[in-house]
């Protein structure tokens, strides 16, 4: 059993390539479906986002499982053939994989590092998977491990700070236009993260107006709402314009959307009051001959990063110590992994036993030191034959399971009723169970997944 | 003593010139206050000087051009320091203090001039108060027109430097422009109305369409038309920041003749 990751990122693959292979939240459950119908693979968490497209597995065997996780992938789009997406695809297994899973939920490996986005995202696609239970033990454990390394970032580390300077460094070049933001109004086209998020910063500078366009007329609706502003249709953006003193633009958009033409116009309608536009797009929504027209000012998303380059080595210092986390966690899952192997369960259940079963008779026999050795000998058959025949159950039964799909759960559940050792298991357990109950009492899909373990382990007969 | 505070505004003048201009690359709190300190000795000593001059002077009907660019001077300083006082914008010194000290020095360089014209109202004082009154708020829109052209230039190429982090918001310096012209224009109106006045007291003509006189009423007119462009067609931003700037060039074109047909080769 192996945990591999296939997928591609903003990092290897082009927009037009990623929007092909996003897969819609309507179609995840089929997909799920159908990722675990390909022989070998056991678990599977699909994770779609705008950045990226990745699966999380566990294959029964690396090389045959990559190969079908791209093959499932390429099926995913019918234009697209699995040679086509190879250039494009990274594949990790193990510990790599962990690493990857854990640097990506805590958004080490997002377009804007330290956005928070991705965390929902990651928590979406596995309670979604739980769902469909395309999970079992190894991918519950792991997910909820890469949630709470996450947080346990986002906590312990400044890593966020540099999203939130992103969006503050906006609101900054606006004070440069405007000296008082209340009486102006921001226009959001689209609703990418970063746009919320400097959107909610325009706010909290004192923007009272505030103006919210998408390609669905809903989504539009709902945004208002959040931000307390007004909904415009998206067909009649452009010619909206005009009023707003800030535009974020940030849409999935592969062209420009709005044209030097556009801004010329809107410019003029408000007579040669100053507009101020950001383009947090990639690729970008705003054609960058913008910067021609008078009384424009378009910022795009680097131009944003380079405000807030001053703390850039502090910064990177943050990132190393996020990394230093990720990787000591899975050094910490790898060990839990590890324990969820059969020879070394039943090793280490055997030795247990033997343990017990020395130190009973040696007891025992302390106290009888009347009898002769023939009578010992009986005494210390019979311990053996009692320990053996209740042991027998278990161990049959954790040979013959190895290859089942939930034989990482009987493993798991030997270790704990013999209580072999492994610290790391519980600890894991403990941990992220905690968390997740304290920090998410309305996830009722990660509670569920809380009672994977031990329901999987009821299920062992009872002799 | 009226001409030992003079020197002494002088050289307070231009050692709060030196501080502001280099506090305007350099990012330093104290370096302001250095230079707003100096810059306000100086305004006093200006204010001790004029007071003085006037008190020796035996006829304060007939002020001379060294007298009204003196006055030009103190009004822009103290035109600066109300602005300074109430929006803490150090970087305007860096601006107005250097034009403030340009027409003290064309002040000291000029000698005391017999004024051609039989005052009005009894004295000549109010023609050329008003006038400089309208031209301060030409200047100050002047030095907004300039600061809003940097700080545009700088957002548009993005370079984030000291001098963008000092210069305030655009629509402030646009305001400020817009704020400056609208006080300026009324009184330079009312400036060349009793011009006009005195001229017809002194030469029985209001206008003899003398090249400053011509050079006035163009002037005026560039600023009507400055001023309703932007009321009406929005000729604000950039376009007013450069009509401004050639506005305030037209001023001093009209100044310097006037000063030159009173003392050089024109007359």
């Amino acid at each position: 059993m192996h945990i591999v990751v296939v997928g591609l990122s903003h990092k290897t693959a082009p927009v037009e390539i990623r929007e092909k292979l996003a897969i819609p939240e309507s179609r995840m459950g089929e997909a799920l479906g159908r990722l675990c119908s390909y022989q070998g693979v056991r678990e599977g968490v699909l994770l779609s986002t705008c950045n990226r497209v990745e699966v999380y597995a566990v294959v029964d065997e690396i090389e045959s499982g990559y190969g079908r996780i791209q093959d499932f992938l390429a099926d995913a789009h019918l234009s697209l053939s699995s040679e086509q997406l190879t250039p494009h695809l990274y594949w990790h297994e193990g510990d790599r994989a962990l690493g990857h899973l854990f640097r990506v939920a805590s958004s080490l490996d997002s377009m804007i590092i330290g956005e928070s986005q991705i965390l929902g995202q990651i928590k979406e696609a596995f309670e979604v998977a739980l769902t469909n239970k395309s999970t079992g033990i190894i991918l519950n454990k792991v997910m909820k491990k890469a949630i709470s390394v996450a947080k346990r970032v986002r906590t312990e580390t400044k890593i966020s700070e540099m999203a939130v300077s992103v969006s503050y460094a906006a609101v900054e070049l606006a004070k440069k236009i405007f000296s008082d933001l209340t009486e102006k109004t921001v226009l959001l086209v689209g609703a990418g993260e970063m746009a919320k998020l400097a959107a909610r910063h325009f706010i909290a500078s004192g923007v009272r107006h505030v103006r919210v366009t998408t390609r669905s007329p809903q989504h539009a609706v709902e945004l208002a709402n959040r931000f307390g502003g007004t909904a415009v249709p998206f067909e009649e953006f452009r010619e909206d314009m005009a009023t707003a003193d800030i535009v974020l633009v940030s849409t999935g958009a592969a062209h420009y959307l709005v044209s030097e033409d556009d801004v010329q116009h809107s410019v003029k309608q408000r007579m040669n009051r100053p507009m101020f536009l950001i383009d947090i797009s990639v690729p970008r929504n705003i054609d960058p001959a913008v910067r021609h027209v008078d009384n424009a000012f378009l910022f795009d998303i680097d131009d944003l990063k380079t405000r807030v380059e001053r703390n850039r080595g502090e910064r990177l210092n943050e990132a190393e110590k996020a990394e230093r986390m990720v990787m000591d966690e899975v050094g910490v899952v790898r060990q839990w992994l590890q324990s969820l192997e059969v020879t070394p369960t039943i090793v280490a259940l055997r030795a247990r036993i033997d343990e017990i079963k020395r130190s009973e008779i040696d007891k025992t026999l302390g106290r009888l030191a009347h009898l002769s050795s023939t009578e010992r000998e009986l005494v210390e058959a019979m311990a053996s034959s009692i320990v053996n025949k209740l042991i027998h159950n278990t161990m049959v039964t954790l040979k013959a399971e190895v290859n089942s799909s939930e034989g990482a759960a009987f493993v798991e559940a030997a270790r704990r009723f013999f209580g072999l050792g492994d610290s790391s298991g519980p600890n894991v357990n403990g941990s992220s169970s905690s968390e997740s109950k304290t920090c998410h009492p309305s996830h009722d899909g990660i509670q569920d997944a809380e009672e994977v373990t031990p329901r999987t382990g009821s299920e062992i007969p009872r002799h | 003593m009226a001409a030992m505070f003079f020197v002494v505004t002088l050289a307070l003048y231009f050692a709060a010139t030196v501080s502001f201009l280099i506090y305007l690359l350099w990012p330093s709190e104290v370096l302001a206050n250095i230079s707003l300190g100096m810059t306000a000795t100086g305004f006093a000593a200006h204010t001790i000087a004029l007071g003085a001059g006037m008190v020796g002077v035996t006829d304060i009907s007939s002020p001379g051009f060294h007298e009204a660019l003196s006055f030009f001077s103190w009004m822009l300083i103290l035109v600066f320091l109300a602005v300074e006082f109430r929006h803490h914008l150090h970087v305007l010194g860096s601006f107005i203090v250097p034009l403030a000290l340009l027409s003290l020095v064309s002040a000291a360089a000029l000698p005391e001039a017999v004024p051609t014209l039989t005052p009005v109202f009894g004295t000549l004082w109010v023609h050329v108060t008003l006038s400089m009154l309208g031209t301060v708020g030409f200047a100050v829109a002047f030095v907004a027109g300039v600061m809003y052209l940097i700080q545009d230039g700088l957002l548009k190429s993005k370079r984030f430097n000291v001098l963008y982090s000092k210069l305030p918001a655009l629509d402030f310096l646009d305001n400020l422009n817009q704020r400056s012209i609208v006080t300026g224009f009324p009184l330079l109106t009312l400036g060349i109305i009793t011009g006009a006045l005195s001229a017809e007291f002194s030469r029985g003509s209001y206008v003899n369409w003398n090249p400053e006189q011509v050079w006035a009423l163009a002037t005026w007119v560039f600023y009507f038309v400055v001023l309703t462009g932007r009321l009406t067609v929005g000729w604000r931003a950039k376009r007013a920041a450069y009509l401004t700037i050639i506005g305030f060039a037209g001023v001093i074109l009209t100044l310097i003749g006037v000063v030159l047909k009173s003392h050089g080769p024109v007359s």
